[in-house]
């Protein structure tokens, strides 16, 4: 499965370029000289402790924290605080959240065309075909018309990475998509997370699912207390560990 | 025995008996009772005791309505007439009709017009109640404030289309601005419409006979039509007025926060009564010598703001109880500000927000009768002056105040019976 990832196109083209980013929560500094190139193509998976910052470093992309020094380029443009910026490059970012943060006054159908509609400015009837498109792709395309709370937790959550598809991102990125279902849906989502990366979509995916690091990485970063403490290939990550802090996490997660 | 197989088999059903029903005690009525009013000697002592209360009343007030005299000119004839038998005098209501509903300046032959409204803004209001009916009736809901104005007050109806014209022509400046940035779209807009404002007033002022209707000045106004302008002019304004507090109080500019707060709260310490005192008096010395600021327009100023403070901080409840989700999925999917506030927040603030607007929109409409006491007589105000001291009808309290808690209540109890069926409706999260 390894060599399946592997093979996919990984381009020369940088789409992400993190440089010496800091963040702090008031005096708390909770991320720490971050350096990151993530190239088109790549699907990199964000694993670590609690606390030690994945969450934050995703929500930097796409300018839903703030960070106080450094700087971080998507796909060319500076994030400022400049707002057409930012609106500029969420529109070119999806975000998958944990809690699949649907919108629940909306039908599902509406959930996927809202954006395309207002940001996109898509006319209703081709963005209600994409959208279709998209639900066909997550498979779920009978509930269009139901309300997310009318869906179970995995197909909201599928519903959500569609809502993200539906702006035609260039990168997606994925914050525990799956630590908030049971398990029996954890592998419809993950499923539809697969394919995605076949397609070539840059994934950027906060996960404890270690099987799927395995089967779709390219690359597996390992923070810790706010700094990235190691990065590798996913076979030599989860084989060849070479932090001590690395080890004793992978012992954790895998040892039971 | 064709229902048997008696050659065979002693005896086999094959056809089912139909089922019995179960014991009377188990059963409709006798159950229910058993089960609701007779649970426990407490229950029962409860029900036993309600039941005498309410036949009480009924014993007394039954004769009460059922001798009602409906149809003489004074409280000595009705008197006359019961011979001290009990009895309503309900006539004070049918001989006092019109000034109940339109005051007693209004003039008669002009009542058509506040009636003729009212028709019209029941027509109007339901696309905004009820959304499946046709979008287009949103147009009449547009156009009724300026068709109201025009009827209940009268003149000419170039003032009103003038004003209307300048919110038009303000849109489109708008509109045609607003690409460029949101705030010159609103200064284009504001400069657009005074200057439609200025210059038809100029030709209005000049034209003052172009389907004018007789001019009825706001002192006039009256009765229950007095309560019910000020009750849907002031809910149709503290409405936006509360989103925009409510979103302000959130903002990150320090000085509209603080505006916006200081607004709020200084409202909400001062009592409705007072602010309309103010209204009354003190805010014609602030208005520059020679203005006549129309009573009714300062009496809206105040409950506008008395209500609108209050929904804000309904609003800013609804606004609280919105997981940051909500927020962080409409800006990651490139919403801007206005976009996720107006597509994603408000929807499901103000869906939380319904009872405590509801409620606020009812106490309003109660708090109308308030302006009785700085002389102006609406329903209340009519019945405690002109009625009350009129030598036919002194002494009809019951009949007259029966009255005025029987309208109100119909109104009230309507609305909140909307607010129910409205938060049915948009209950989406049943699954
Ligand atoms: N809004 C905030 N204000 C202050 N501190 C915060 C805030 N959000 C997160 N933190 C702190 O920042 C640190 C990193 O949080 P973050 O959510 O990025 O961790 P994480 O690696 O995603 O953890 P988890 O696996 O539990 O999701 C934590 O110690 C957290 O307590
Ligand atoms: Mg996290």
């Amino acid at each position: 499965m390894a060599e399946a990832a592997q093979n996919l196109h990984i381009s020369d083209e940088v789409a992400i370029q993190i440089d010496n980013m800091n963040k702090w929560y008031g005096t708390f500094h909770v991320l720490r000289d971050i350096n990151l190139t993530v190239h088109r193509g790549e699907r990199i998976v964000i694993a670590g402790p609690s606390g030690s910052g994945k969450s934050t470093l995703i929500r930097c992309i796409n300018a839903l924290e703030e960070h106080q020094k450094g700087s971080i380029t998507v796909d060319g443009t500076l994030l400022s605080s400049d707002l057409k910026n930012i609106d500029k490059i969420r529109s070119e970012v999806g975000m998958v959240f944990q809690h699949f943060n649907l919108f629940p006054h909306l039908t599902i159908l509406e959930n996927c065309t809202l954006a395309p509609i207002w940001v996109r400015k898509t006319p209703k009837k081709e963005a209600e075909e994409i959208a279709m498109h998209f639900l066909e792709k997550v498979k779920i395309p009978e509930q269009a018309d139901k309300y997310p709370g009318q869906l179970s937790g995995g197909q909201q959550q599928r519903v959500a990475i569609a809502r993200s598809l539906c702006m035609r991102p260039r990168i997606m990125l994925f914050d525990e998509p799956t630590s908030a279902l049971d398990p029996e849906m954890i592998k419809e989502v993950l499923d539809t997370m697969v394919s995605l990366a076949e397609e070539g979509m840059t994934m950027l995916c906060v996960t404890h699912e270690m099987g799927f690091a395995r089967q779709v990485a390219n690359r597996v970063i390992f923070m810790d207390a706010g700094q990235i403490v190691e990065q590798n290939e996913p076979e030599e990550f989860f084989n060849n560990p070479q932090n001590e802090r690395t080890k004793l996490f992978l012992s954790q997660i895998l040892g039971h | 025995m064709s229902d048997t197989h008696a050659q065979t088999v002693a005896y086999v059903r094959e056809t089912m008996l139909p089922e019995l029903e179960p014991p009377a005690t188990e059963r409709g009525v006798i159950k229910w009772m058993r089960e609701n009013l007779f649970a426990g000697w407490f229950n029962s002592i409860l029900t036993i005791f309600a039941a005498y209360v309410i036949y009480k009343i009924v014993v007394g007030a039954l004769p009460w309505f059922a001798n009602g005299i409906w149809t003489t000119d004074s409280l000595a004839e009705c008197r006359e007439i019961l011979q001290g038998a009990t009895g309503g005098c309900f006539s004070v209501l049918t001989e006092r009709w019109n000034q109940l509903l339109f005051g007693f300046k209004y003039p008669d032959d002009q009542y058509w017009r506040p009636t003729l409204a009212f028709v019209v803004m029941l027509v109007s209001i339901a696309p905004v109640l009820f959304s499946h009916l046709p979008r287009k009736m949103l147009i009449l809901t547009g156009l009724f404030p300026f068709v109201a104005f025009w009827l209940i007050w009268g003149g000419t109806i170039l003032a009103p289309l003038v004003a209307l014209l300048g919110f038009v022509a303000a849109y489109i400046a708008f509109k045609k601005v607003e690409h460029q940035s949101f705030a010159m779209g609103l200064l284009a807009g504001l400069i657009t419409a005074i200057v439609v404002w200025f210059v038809g007033g100029f030709v209005s002022g000049a034209a003052s006979n172009v389907l004018a209707l007789e001019p009825v000045a706001s002192r006039d106004m009256g009765g229950f039509m007095l309560n019910m302008i000020l009750g849907t002019v002031c809910v149709s304004l503290s409405l936006p007025i509360g989103i925009c507090l409510a979103l302000g109080r959130q903002s990150d500019m320090p000085i509209i926060k603080w505006i916006c707060v200081v607004f709020i709260e200084f409202i909400r310490g001062v009592p409705l009564i007072t602010l309309l005192f103010v209204a009354n008096v003190v805010l014609a010395y602030f208005l520059p010598p020679g203005t006549n600021f129309d009573l009714i327009v300062r009496v809206i100023i105040m409950i506008t703001a008395f209500s609108s403070a209050y929904i804000a901080e309904v609003i800013r409840g609804g606004l609280a109880a919105l997981p940051r989700g909500q927020y962080e999925a409409a800006d990651s999917l490139g919403l801007d500000y206005a976009q996720a506030t107006r597509l994603i927040i408000m929807p499901q603030a103000l869906k939380i927000s319904i009872p405590g607007i509801v409620n606020v929109a009812v106490g309003l409409f109660k708090d109308t009768t308030l302006v009785s006491v700085i002389s102006m007589f609406d329903l209340v105000g009519m019945i405690r002056g002109p009625i009350l001291a009129s030598t036919e009808w002194n002494g009809v309290y019951w009949e007259l105040w029966g009255f005025a808690v029987f309208v109100f209540f119909i109104v009230c109890y309507g609305i909140s019976q909307y607010s129910q069926w409205l938060e049915r409706q948009l209950q989406t999260d049943h699954r």
